[in-house]
């Protein structure tokens, strides 16, 4: 399970796991927790693209975060959040089903875009996926305080002087950088559980942001290096492992924190 | 007035997506100086409130506030009916301590002026017994007190507050009343409130300024705080009656329009003796 072709699933999912895990308290206490499923999902015709013209899928992936950041920050000006999010990924599901029609070759492809291909990562992934990663973490840990501002309420982030949309714009490219990192590991589908199971239950352990964020990653790592192990051993797919673990973490701290929130919708 | 006022307006003029919301509005407020922001839903009390804040540009006019030199804004602000996410892992000390820097950039580090600092602004609000709980589950009356405290921690020369009475119990709104005159005396800050019933505020407000379809109307409170002064500005007739020592504004018409409208309709009139 240690061996030297398992090292690169080791390194490139701890990167991934504390990345998601630092966005994802920001996706969870923003209620972004749909841009956070749409933009994966919306990056994966990227990859589709990036193959038909033989280049690297990761460009795609990026160039595909980067519009949806762009399209959804600017339908937001005339639409609700959740209708421009959801305009967004119509758009990019109909660019992904022509790309996918125009190759044959891609079936194995789309798969493991979709789910994640955690023990097939070449070594030639681990820098761009650590670079990104890092570029995630540190722009989210510099806006720590204006998002947390934000996320209590949008008029007295902006009373403050932290910008009309600004944070909202900076936010989701934070979501599509660490949706670049992680999509080529875990997939497209699995993003997203990545970022919201761990987030949502940390936010139920403690009622300090810091020590929730810091919760939020140790959650995470948890989880993907479980989900690693058990699918090594059972030879099930990781990403079911990290989706059901991201249920039980969260099924976890609801029951700790019982009399909670429970009552408020 | 020898000294500069804390918020002077001149000639404002603000039209929102080609309705025009306020027209002339010319006031000052006093530094210091409690003043009520009266007037009926949709007279554009919140507008006003947000062009003073900056976050809604005017089409002509001025607005000056006394900046106090110590850089960044001077004004303290707590929005209308603000809904605190209770799922949101954050204590009243946090909401306050972002009052403080909340715009600034990378992680908090420790310090202990700054903890100080913070810890005032509780003791001062009386938030001292529920400042390390989540601020989602504090009732109406303490979320305001943390409202208050967010907005008042820089120690701006100007607070405004945006309907903070709106939807509190009789006695809570007392108590906020109470602590803001407090808190505008301790502090030297000038406090902008707005509100619709101008009823709680007659005992500490120091002047008023009403907003009307036709104009905006400001005084000192003893001065348009009788009879004829605000039947003409409400446009039907009120009474200025003191009851207990105290001062209440009752609005005569009111009951003319129910008596009209039960005897419209007979079903009602029956129910009640």
């Amino acid at each position: 399970m240690f061996g030297s072709f398992m090292t690169n699933a080791w390194i490139v999912a701890t990167m991934v796991a504390i990345t998601a895990g630092i966005v994802g308290f920001f996706v969870v206490v923003r209620r972004a927790a749909f841009a956070a499923h749409v933009l994966p999902l919306g990056a994966f015709p990227g990859a589709a693209a990036a193959s038909l013209l033989g280049v690297n899928e990761l460009l795609g992936i990026i160039a595909f975060s980067a519009l949806g950041v762009l399209g959804i920050s600017q339908l937001q000006r005339w639409e609700r959040r959740e209708v421009a999010t959801a305009l967004w990924l119509a758009v990019a599901l109909a660019l992904g089903t022509l790309f996918l029609s125009m190759t044959r070759r891609y079936s194995q492809g789309v798969y493991a875009l979709l789910f994640g291909e955690v023990f097939g990562i070449r070594s030639a992934l681990i820098a761009p996926v650590a670079v990104l990663g890092a570029i995630a973490i540190a722009v989210t840990l510099l806006l720590y305080r204006p998002l947390l501002l934000d996320s209590l309420s949008p008029e007295l982030g902006e009373a403050a002087g932290t910008g009309r949309g600004r944070i909202e714009l900076a936010f989701l490219a934070v979501l599509a950088l660490c949706t670049a990192t992680a999509l080529p590991v875990v997939g497209a589908l699995m993003v997203f559980s990545l970022m919201v199971g761990p987030a949502s239950a940390a936010r139920f352990l403690t009622d300090r942001p810091l020590l929730a964020l810091t919760l939020s990653v140790v959650l995470s790592l948890a989880t993907v290096w479980s989900a690693i192990a058990l699918s090594y051993l059972s030879n099930w797919p990781v990403g079911f492992f990290v989706g059901v673990l991201g249920g039980v973490s969260y099924a976890a701290g609801r029951l700790r924190h019982r009399g909670g929130p429970a009552h408020v919708r | 007035m020898t000294q500069a006022a804390a918020l002077s307006v001149e000639g404002l003029g603000i039209s929102l997506s080609g309705r025009q919301i306020l027209k002339d509005v010319k006031f000052q407020v006093a530094p210091g100086e409690f003043c009520a922001l009266i007037g009926a839903n949709g007279s554009g009390k919140t507008t006003l409130l947000k062009a003073i804040v900056g976050l809604v540009k005017p089409d002509s006019g001025r607005i000056t506030v006394d900046v106090d030199g110590s850089g960044g804004t001077s004004v303290g602000y707590v929005p209308q009916k603000i809904s605190l996410d209770p799922h949101l892992p954050l204590r009243a000390r946090d909401v306050v301590m972002l009052g403080l820097d909340g715009a600034r950039l990378g992680l908090p580090l420790p310090s202990s002026a700054r903890d100080a600092r913070v810890e005032e602004m509780l003791q001062a609000v009386g938030a001292g017994d529920f400042a390390e709980r989540r601020v989602g589950l504090l009732s109406g009356g303490q979320q305001q007190r943390i409202l208050v405290a967010h907005a008042l921690v820089r120690r701006p020369r100007l607070l405004l507050l945006d309907e903070p009475l709106a939807s509190l119990d009789v006695r809570s709104v007392a108590e906020i009343v109470a602590l803001l005159r407090r808190l505008s005396l301790q502090y030297g800050t000038a406090i902008l409130l707005s509100a619709h019933d101008m009823n709680p505020l007659l005992p500490v407000m120091d002047r008023i300024v009403y907003l009307a379809s036709c104009c905006a109307v400001s005084g000192k409170a003893d001065e348009v705080v009788r009879t004829e002064v605000l039947s003409r500005l409400y446009g039907y007739h009120v009474d200025v009656v003191r009851v207990h020592g105290r001062v209440v504004v009752i609005a005569a018409h009111e009951p003319e329009e129910i008596r009209a409208a039960l005897a419209r309709d007979p079903v009602h009139t029956a129910e009640i003796p």
